[in-house]
């Protein structure tokens, strides 16, 4: 076969290829926005019209009070405010318990350091179902039931921070303290002033998932919370269904409402969303 | 210890906060700092994680129903737990839920492997496919709840339009868990995909190349360059998706109750029930050693069997 009877045709059936594939990914992409679109769409319709078969797609006049409703007929305000509460104190707290001691895991050395780490390393083996119970009578035993505290604490000390953090500062090189340490600067100030700003990306994508998993949660706060007014929103989402069954523009409003945080977190941040779960295979929760 | 507190306080260190940088003490107040630094992390790991692994294997001799005081138990509630239906019932469940889940793997390698072919609009359709693994599942369960509704739903009106009259779904014994299974995928697909494409992303290019001189064509390139170096990410991934697909529990919890009757009650669901709803803690403990055992033994088949198929290079 001459190149010249050749071209055309490899050109055609990579132009096919290439259709193909491309219909393989839109048809993908319409099945995962569908949801979205229809959690929407229901969100601005009437009581009625959400029932209308076949469906509309585009509410004949947009109801958009139903977002205000929602704010009257439950706490979602509140709820919104103990997720953000929630959320951004063990974000922050996770990030400082985690950073130092993976900085003093890393860059330090004291006797006991292998063992202790393994310690570290061996609590990831025990899924985080395991200890509900013993943890939600901890909460209990100390009068935290129902408090922000019951709900953050936990959290805060995950070995996963940890353990990520550290194989990420011992990426870094020695010499970074050695002029530190002749100029006599205390280790809190190296690990302060020093490793951390160059720890950056790695604390950006452990803060970035710490929040999310925050946010998402649902089990644990769903065991330490059952007064209405310190729910965060996941757990007065499942409230508001039981109050609301029916009541399907109400509940998508809510729902549209308690995902816009993190679609416009994770738009801003995606490169560290992605680095992150490549790198690493971080996991929400 | 005590030698060493002493030590600590004799030091100039409490004074001001210097490090003394030459000399015989700074292996030992390094020493010093690194505890002082582990202090908080170590003590938050003990009491709500370490202290809570000891308590969950005690709790399970134990039977309390925090309405009296506990009392020792014995091996009464394992005996219970061998002898209870609706264990066994939602292991069963637990295990069609899990296997059922895994396929979703072959879509994220699916979509991984297209986007590796440098086509445009890539950044679009991974950001699209990433959101469903965002999103909040309470949410995303009640969207999903709305959406499988058997006479107003999106899914059955779409089926309706090819001819297929769908079931009920979410109210149907015999399909709650395939529409579960469903949604997981959906909700799964995005996650897996970007690991497997960072591995896929991995591969040197050099072997396709080698591939191509000896005239493989693009199923042979899949088949035998691929797929074998991909295995480590992929061993990775069912591994995640095992162990994190057999905790399930929020889409349960809002989707479908654990039903129709007993239909899609999982361990984590039941061990739920029994603890927070019938106060059943010794009994609901031992559903947590079950649940820790299994995919504990889980694990570790899998780890032994890898070295059958992952091929590292």
């Amino acid at each position: 076969m001459s190149a010249r009877v050749k071209d055309p045709y490899q050109r055609v059936s990579q132009a096919l290829n290439r259709t193909l594939l491309h219909l393989i990914l839109v048809g993908g992409a319409v099945t995962m926005v569908m949801p979205f679109v229809w959690m929407l769409s229901s969100s601005l319709k009437t009581n009625l019209e959400v029932f209308h078969i076949p469906p509309t797609f585009i509410p004949t006049v947009p109801q958009w009070h139903n977002y205000v409703d929602i704010f009257k007929v439950v706490p979602y305000g509140r709820w919104f405010l103990n997720s953000v509460i929630i959320a951004v104190t063990q974000t922050v707290l996770y990030l400082f318990v985690a950073s130092l001691a993976g900085f003093t895991f890393a860059r330090m050395r004291f006797p006991g350091r292998e063992a202790i780490f393994t310690l570290y390393l061996a609590t990831l083996m025990v899924p985080g179902q395991v200890t509900l119970i013993p943890k939600f009578l901890l909460m209990k035993q100390l009068h935290l039931i129902n408090t922000y505290a019951a709900v953050i604490l936990p959290g805060i000390f995950n070995a996963y921070g940890v353990f990520l953090l550290r194989q990420f500062l011992m990426t870094l090189p020695d010499s970074l303290e050695e002029a530190a340490i002749l100029d006599g600067a205390s280790y809190f100030r190296i690990y302060w002033n020093i490793i951390l700003p160059l720890a950056g990306p790695a604390l950006a994508t452990l803060g970035l998932f710490g929040f999310m998993g925050a946010w998402n949660d649902f089990l644990w706060p769903l065991i330490v919370i059952n007064s209405d007014h310190m729910k965060p929103l996941s757990v007065g989402l499942a409230s508001f269904h039981g109050l609301y069954e029916t009541n399907w523009p109400y509940l998508m409003a809510a729902s549209t409402v308690a995902l816009v945080p993190i679609i416009l977190i994770f738009t801003a941040a995606q490169k560290y969303f992605v680095q992150g779960i490549a790198l690493t295979g971080l996991k929400e929760g | 210890m005590g030698k060493g507190l002493s030590t600590l306080r004799r030091s100039s260190l409490w004074q001001k906060l210097k490090w003394p940088t030459l000399g015989k003490g700074t292996e030992r107040s390094q020493a010093l700092w690194a505890y002082t630094f582990l202090s908080l992390s170590v003590l938050g790991l003990f009491i709500f994680t370490i202290l809570p692994i000891i308590a969950a294997f005690g709790l399970s001799f134990v039977k309390w129903t925090l309405l009296s005081p506990p009392k020792w138990a014995g091996l009464s509630n394992f005996q219970r737990l061998l002898n209870d239906k609706y264990f066994w019932n939602a292991l069963k469940n637990t295990f069609y839920y899990v296997i059922g889940v895994m396929p979703g793997i072959a879509i994220s390698l699916l979509l991984a492997v297209i986007l590796n072919q440098k086509l445009r609009f890539t950044t679009l359709y991974r950001t699209l496919y990433y959101l469903p693994t965002i999103t909040m599942w309470t949410a995303i369960a009640l969207v999903w709840r709305w959406l499988y509704s058997p006479q107003y739903g999106l899914v059955n009106w779409a089926l309706g339009l090819i001819g297929i009259h769908g079931p009920a779904w979410l109210s149907d014994p015999h399909w709650a868990m395939p529409a579960q299974i469903f949604t997981s995928w959906w909700k799964g697909a995005g996650y897996n995909m970007v690991i497997l494409l960072a591995g896929l992303q991995g591969i040197p290019q050099i072997y396709y190349e080698a591939a191509s001189i000896d005239g493989a064509n693009w199923w042979q390139r899949f088949r035998h360059v691929t797929l074998p170096l991909l295995t480590p990410t992929i061993y990775f991934v069912v591994v995640m998706t095992f162990i994190g697909s057999f905790g399930v529990f929020a889409q349960i919890y809002i989707m479908t109750e654990g039903g129709p009757g007993q239909a899609t009650t999982t361990i984590i669901y039941y061990l739920y029930n029994n603890a927070f709803k019938y106060f059943e803690i010794g009994y609901a403990d031992v559903l947590a050693i079950a649940f820790f055992v299994i995919v504990f033994t889980f694990t570790v088949i899998q780890t032994q069997l890898q070295k059958r198929w992952v091929h590292y290079t």
